[in-house]
């Protein structure tokens, strides 16, 4: 089996990724490490969901950071202000980003192209405002403390149980979306991809399919959003800003549209870079922005489909 | 009454900015389908090189020519740089591409500028003009004029010379356009180039009002953005429109709702008109192939 075959085999990649999230901690030589780590299963499981709905369907939204916020502040607000058990607000977060999403996908998902993209920019954004300015629930700016998880009388503390707990999410998520990408809906999602016109020719139901995977996605994203509130352990609308939106979408497009390994190295990438760059001190920004156009140039698919066409290629 | 007179004042000068801003947006979509983000950035040069060479000496206009000059220069860079290698790439790489280069020049800024918030001395002063009961600042009109000026040097430029209809042409259909002997590549540097002079003037026209810093691009690339949108993309019209209703949008919101939620007023409104129109206020139907 070539190397281009192991990224598209479905199996296959989620047993290579598993086996890299249980090999890499024998790397690690303090709990900063598990940290950055586990940061990038989050990210990387939201920008999951963002690739189901980018690279899958092929409709772009540039406020994806909304519904990680929604899952952020319900992990926040659940216990501290309504005082339900930690756990059951992770599953109303994502259950509240699920219904949000599809109230909101209706009216938005008509629209295509750029204007979808400035549309879901303004919703993610109202978002954000909301969560900064009703400070009697969220803290305002200033953000607020999350309890911590307790599931059956455990406590989850610790990079190092983090890192576990999203390594898992990631990976049942991937495992989850690839399940997706070969049931009918996700064949029906690629042809409306390819063309909305000929997919609804062919009888594919293009506005109820859009509207499946972009719900999907946000619960992705809300489920990401409490892991990450959950970890830090503090939270500011910030997690749900445009730049966050921006960076998620950044995320999907270069490790590859399409590819769910790629989300993986996507979120890798923009979460260990800006990490290791701060050597560079002031010329840190100067420097990502090298790395994001560079690599957008010559590898124009992203990542790991480039590189997993160039391997296929010369074995082949 | 003076109230609502001295909305649309304010309300007008934010969105005479957004305007030039959504007009770079749509002359650089126009000529090579590109949705250029570091468009902000462009605003941000223009203001900030201006602040730095005055103070280092150079007198004030001369000090703004060169940072136009400069802002030019610098997205020429970028179109040859980092937009043609990446030719046939799909649109939303190319808008990674132009967030890379926004976070670049941003960083670039930081290093060579520094990160405090800067000034320029207003052209005629500091002296609110009284308009029935309103007051407003006699740079708001100069950054009005400068609007209308560039305006409509660009619509004459575009709809009376040889270079301009190339410009329409281009726009129309590139291949066709190339096919007919149209230097295609030429016309998309221009734009990039005409683009970041619009958006440098910009700069240099504002910053006596609204202050500039290293990182002042970001919320006006969306709000530009946005703007063009809200016009119809690829419409230039839509552009100047776009702009000015949004600015005039935030001003109302931030007056009668809450200043906190102006943004808020403001998107909220944007999803209404697409919702209706959703191609924006002018933009064209278009027609898919199979």
């Amino acid at each position: 089996m070539n190397v281009r075959a192991v990224f598209e085999h479905r199996l296959a990649s989620v047993v290579a990724m598993a086996v890299v999230a249980g090999a890499l901690p024998l790397f690690f030589p303090s709990a900063y490490y598990y940290r950055v780590a586990a940061l990038v299963f989050v990210f990387a499981l939201a920008a999951l969901g963002l690739n189901l709905l980018m690279g899958f369907a092929g409709q772009v939204s540039l406020g994806h950071a909304g519904f990680m916020g929604i899952g952020a502040y319900a992990v926040a607000i659940g216990p501290t202000h309504l005082g339900l058990p930690s756990w059951l607000p992770l599953v109303a977060g994502a259950a509240l980003a699920a219904l949000v999403a599809y109230l909101v996908g209706r009216p938005i998902l008509r629209l295509k192209g750029h204007y979808l993209a400035v549309a879901t920019l303004g919703f993610g954004l109202l978002l954000a405002i909301v969560f900064g300015n009703e400070a009697r629930f969220t803290g305002g700016p200033d953000g607020m403390a999350v309890p911590r998880l307790v599931l059956f009388g455990w406590s989850a503390r610790g990079a190092q149980a983090w890192y576990w707990i999203a390594a898992a999410g990631f990976l049942i998520g991937a495992a989850l979306a690839y399940n997706l990408i070969d049931s009918p809906t996700g064949r029906a999602l690629r042809a409306i991809h390819d063309s909305e016109v000929a997919a609804r020719v062919l009888g594919v139901d293009v506005a109820k399919k859009k509207l499946a995977v972009f719900v999907v996605s946000a619960v992705y994203a809300s489920v990401a959003g409490s892991c990450l509130a959950l970890l830090n352990g503090h939270i500011t609308p910030d997690v749900s800003g445009f730049l966050r939106s921006i960076e998620l979408v950044a995320m999907v497009v270069l490790g590859g549209l399409g590819s769910v390994a790629g989300t993986l190295v996507g979120a890798a990438l923009l979460v260990v870079l800006p990490q290791t760059l701060t050597v560079l001190h002031e010329y840190e920004h100067m420097a990502l922005g090298l790395v994001v156009m560079a690599v957008m140039i010559f590898l124009r698919a992203g990542i790991v489909p480039s590189l997993a066409h160039a391997l296929g290629s010369t074995r082949a | 009454m003076p109230e609502l007179l001295q909305f649309i004042f304010s309300g007008l000068t934010v969105g005479a900015v957004y305007a030039l801003v959504a007009l770079g947006f749509t002359l650089i979509y126009n000529a090579c389908d590109v949705i250029n983000f570091a468009q902000g950035e462009f605003v941000m040069l223009g203001g900030m090189t201006t602040v730095f060479l005055a103070a280092a000496g150079v007198p004030l206009p001369l000090a703004a020519v060169l940072a136009i000059i400069v802002t030019v220069a610098i997205a020429l860079a970028l179109y040859r740089f980092a937009i043609a290698p990446a030719r046939g790439a799909n649109a939303v790489a190319l808008i990674i591409i132009t967030i890379g280069a926004s976070i670049f020049l941003r960083g670039a800024a930081q290093v060579v500028f520094d990160k405090r918030f800067h000034s320029l001395p207003a052209w005629f002063g500091n002296d609110p003009i009284r308009v029935g009961g309103a007051a407003i600042l006699p740079q708001s009109l100069v950054v009005l004029a400068g609007a209308v000026v560039i305006v409509v040097l660009l619509w004459a430029f575009i709809e009376r010379t040889l270079f301009g209809k190339a410009i329409v042409a281009t726009a129309a259909n590139h291949l066709a356009a190339s096919l007919v002997g149209i230097n295609t590549g030429a016309v998309v540097a221009f734009s990039f180039a005409i683009s970041a002079a619009i958006g440098a003037l910009a700069g240099i026209l504002v910053t006596p009002i609204t202050l500039t810093s290293y990182d002042v691009g970001t919320l006006l690339a969306l709000k530009g953005f946005a703007a063009a949108m809200l016009g119809g993309i690829g419409s230039a019209l839509g552009a100047v429109v776009g702009g000015l209703v949004l600015g005039l949008l935030e001003a109302f919101a931030a007056g009668y709702v809450s200043s906190q939620y102006k943004d808020a007023v403001a998107f909220l409104v944007i999803l209404a008109v697409l919702f209706a129109l959703p191609r924006g206020l002018f933009g064209k139907a278009s027609v898919e192939r199979v």
